[in-house]
């Protein structure tokens, strides 16, 4: 087959517009393809990374509502919850709009209780403990700021205002935490450093979510049932589930991802199948003459139907290899802007085997008919109108 | 004169085509036999069946009935890849329009039979150079066909026909689309290759003066041949 490169490459240069076209749409299907397939495996990672002895309460309405930070304690207080830890979304954004982090505000000891998995050095869970104004990072943060242990670092919040003015708490970078979960674009901070700065009716004393550590996974439905059964009835009722469910649940905010790719792609794949073919229609009879002198020479059916088939995939593999790479680049750069919202953020290696498997069906399908058409093609009618 | 073997023998060949409801009877009940290294020019009014009987001397169409025998090989019953490997392996075709392949230089063009054969890369090359080299366009192996003249073109034709050592070389007007000098220069090439390569040759023509550089001249008429003189 390598002998008929040539052929090929000088088949796909005979209209370069047409071929530079067809390949960039191609381009811009694969890296749709690629970005949503990052988007779908950031939020199942985060929901498969959940630890399955965690429970996560939230108010009953939705996670944007919040509830009184009384709860944790109250909740520390059922049967079967070992720790319960407070979270709250800073919003955080980082001397500039488009450096947004995942700036979570807690309670350091019974985060580190309840998440295990978060080791520091024990200078800087020192350091952490013991210095309110503090916080820890995960490594690509950090080394995406160029921050290193001792720096103060500003961090704008875009929920939160102080209740003397401004907008911005400066924290003091202590520790660098190391995981076994993926979340390496995180950062914690104390949550009772901003709330103490914040006013009445203006964040002060509450909370978005909580999470619990239980002693025993199998009482995760009794658990849940206790706790919410607590704040029946009150102001902020809330709504109990696994930590999964809860993460899950996050991501449903945004919709069925999985029933989003599924559309998407195909939508487009459809519309791929349809510019690709009729690039490769259109090739094949501007060529019906020169596949009839190819015939002549005594290539066969097959090696003709053939040709066809290979330009076909030669173009579709063109596209989809640099579709997926720009993905995997967009997907590197947008993970750092969505940081905030996927601490683990990458394009999910299965998408390249999926993404081959395309490439194959896309050729073969785009190719069918005009390969079929140089099958059939009659030497002497084709010379004859030419 | 030494006695000639007969390369191409027919026998009760016809071809017919259906036009709508209405059968049109391209070749009637034809006979011919053809000696190797004969030069034979074929010539005979638009329509005459001409083309039709080049075509299934060299494999590209099927007749309606009769036989067709070249090299001691019915070719009228091989199947479609078996009539594709014997036209790679014995038959060389020169078209009137040249019919290169635009995208390709003319040693591409010219390596296009080769690309079947088992033949190494360097082989292929020495091939075409060969070939290039026979019909004078060594120097032009690089360009591509819009970048020669129409004489060039054919020659091109010529060297992509000759690559592959046929023994048979089928050529349809081939001097049809060319000045008085280009198209003399082809046919000093197809007598060279006649005469010094021992080609059998059979020549479609429309041109008195080119078959005049034949060996032989037969004549279609309504499906009919009709043999004339020995040309001079």
């Amino acid at each position: 087959m390598l002998k008929f490169l040539p052929l090929f490459f000088a088949n796909l240069r005979r209209k370069p517009v047409r071929t530079s076209l067809t390949i960039a749409s191609i381009v811009v299907a694969f890296l749709l393809f690629g970005l949503l397939k990052t988007m779908e495996g950031a939020l199942s990672l985060a929901a498969d990374l959940a630890g399955v002895d965690r429970l996560a309460t939230m108010h009953k309405v939705s996670m944007i509502q919040t509830f009184p930070i009384s709860y944790v304690n109250r909740i520390r207080g059922v049967d079967g919850v070992v720790e319960a830890a407070p979270f709250t979304w800073l919003g955080g954004i980082y001397q500039d709009e488009r450096n947004q982090v995942a700036a979570q505000g807690t309670d350091p000891e019974a985060f580190l209780k309840v998440y295990p998995e978060y080791k520091l050095a024990p200078e800087q869970l020192a350091a952490w403990l013991s210095d309110r104004g503090s916080m820890i990072a995960g490594r690509s943060v950090a080394n995406r700021f160029g921050w290193k242990i001792g720096d103060t670092v500003p961090l704008r919040s875009s929920f939160f205002r102080k209740a003397g003015g401004g907008d911005t708490w400066e924290m003091r970078l202590v520790g660098i935490y190391e995981t076994t979960n993926g979340d390496n674009a995180s950062l914690f901070f104390h949550r009772e450093y901003v709330n103490e700065s914040l006013a009445q009716n203006q964040g002060r004393d509450v909370i978005m979510f909580i999470v619990m550590k239980i002693a025993n996974p199998d009482d995760a439905p009794k658990v849940s049932a206790a706790v919410d059964a607590l704040f029946a009835n009150s102001p902020a009722e809330t709504k109990t589930a696994t930590e999964r469910a809860f993460i899950q649940g996050y991501a449903n905010m945004i919709g069925d991802i999985g029933a989003i790719v599924t559309a998407v792609a195909t939508a487009v794949f459809f519309t791929m199948l349809l510019v690709t073919g009729n690039t490769m229609a259109q090739s094949v009879r501007e060529r019906t003459n020169e596949i009839a002198v190819l015939k002549t020479l005594g290539y066969s059916k097959r090696v003709v139907a053939g040709l066809v088939l290979t330009e076909s995939f030669l173009i579709t593999a063109v596209g989809g290899a640099i579709g997926l790479g720009l993905a995997a680049l967009a997907a590197e750069s947008v993970g750092a802007t969505l940081a905030q919202f996927f601490p683990v953020i990458g394009i999910p290696s299965s998408t390249y085997v999926v993404g081959a498997v395309l490439i194959v069906l896309l050729s073969v399908l785009a190719a069918a008919l005009p390969s079929a058409e140089a099958w059939r093609l009659r030497i002497t009618d084709a010379l004859r109108k030419a | 004169m030494s006695e000639k073997k007969v390369l191409v023998r027919v026998r009760g060949l016809a071809k017919d085509y259906k036009r709508g409801a209405e059968t049109v009877h391209v070749l009637h009940k034809l006979d011919l036999d053809i000696q190797a290294g004969d030069f034979l020019a074929l010539m005979g009014p638009s329509g005459s069946g001409k083309s039709t009987l080049l075509n299934l001397i060299g494999g590209l169409d099927r007749p309606s009935s009769g036989e067709i025998e070249v090299g001691g090989q019915r070719i009228d019953s091989l199947s479609d890849g078996a009539l594709g490997r014997w036209r790679a392996n014995h038959v060389g075709f020169i078209f009137q329009m040249y019919n290169l392949l635009p995208v390709l230089s003319a040693e591409r063009n010219v390596e296009l039979p080769l690309l079947l054969t088992a033949l190494s890369r360097s082989e292929r090359r020495k091939r075409v150079e060969a070939a290039l080299t026979l019909v004078g366009l060594a120097d032009r192996a690089k360009h591509k066909p819009r970048e020669l003249s129409g004489g060039q073109e054919q020659r091109v034709g010529i060297a992509r026909a000759i690559v592959s050592d046929p023994t048979l070389l089928l050529c349809d007007e081939p001097t049809g689309d060319l000045d008085r000098k280009s198209g003399d220069e082809v046919l000093n090439l197809l007598q060279a290759l006649n005469e010094r390569h021992g080609k059998t040759i059979i020549m479609v023509t429309h041109d008195p003066h080119a078959a005049a550089r034949a060996s032989h001249t037969l004549h279609l008429t309504k499906g009919q041949l009709s043999r004339e003189p020995e040309a001079a």
